[in-house]
């Protein structure tokens, strides 16, 4: 095998390949930039037709709540992003049923449809990605 | 004294070491991510109004509205704008900021 065949052999394979993504955010929204740096990459990775699911815990939560105004601090709102995802063919999001409840918000206060899922069921739902990313 | 908390209180110990050595009289200022410890249901309402019975606790409102949570500040947390922000600041002999 010549090396240039072998550089096109890995190009094909490359591109039939789906992985497993999970985007795990955790914290909470405008406080620091890791909410918004996930989004980005999230949509980034809609390019790539990859198998993507959003987790939401911890402080992560309240990346969803209904109602965010940002007027007054001077910084952007990106909340309706999340319900724009749906256009980009991710539909997989969920949320930590702990960590939601630890936070007094149910699932009427977040701004778009998600799956609750308690600890047993985030727990199988990461041990079967491919690739984990933490934000 | 004033003390000034800006972290997560679900996320990092600032806000509960700030309540175990604020003495009483003293203001305990929310602002940023801290602003979450004065919504109803948080695991931390208990501690915020164990607190408020000999403290004065404000929060920053355009952090709670940017958060989405200005609609469920616990009963008696004092909301400040900027302004009062800096008056609180102003009228105190020191701050202190709990990082």
């Amino acid at each position: 095998m010549t090396e240039s065949t072998g550089g096109i052999e890995m190009e094909e394979d490359m591109s039939g390949t789906v992985k497993k993504f999970a985007f795990i955010n955790r914290k909470a929204p405008y406080g620091t930039i890791y909410a918004l740096e996930s989004l980005e990459v999230v949509l980034i990775s809609a390019a790539f037709d990859q198998d993507v699911s959003l987790v939401f815990a911890d402080d992560g939560v309240y990346e969803l709540k209904k109602g965010q105004a940002t007027k007054a601090i001077g910084m952007k709102n990106f909340s309706p992003t999340y319900r724009a995802l749906e256009g980009y063919d991710i539909e997989k999001l969920y949320v930590d049923k702990d960590s939601m409840e630890a936070r007094g918000l149910t699932t009427d206060d977040l701004i778009v449809d998600v799956e609750v899922l308690d600890s047993a069921a985030m727990a199988a739902l990461l041990e079967e990605q491919d690739v984990v990313l933490s934000f | 004294m004033l003390h000034i908390v800006n972290k997560s209180p679900l996320e990092r110990v600032a806000f509960d070491s700030c309540l175990r050595m604020a003495k009483p009289g003293s203001t305990i200022l929310l602002i940023e991510d801290a602003v979450y410890a004065v919504t109803k249901g948080n695991k931390v309402e208990s501690a915020v109004k164990a607190a408020m019975k000999n403290c004065t606790v404000s929060a920053l409102w355009p952090d709670l509205e940017a958060r989405g949570m200005q609609d469920t500040v616990i009963d008696g947390v004092k909301q400040v704008d900027y302004n009062g922000f800096v008056d609180l600041v102003a009228d105190s002999s020191s701050v202190m900021s709990w990082l």
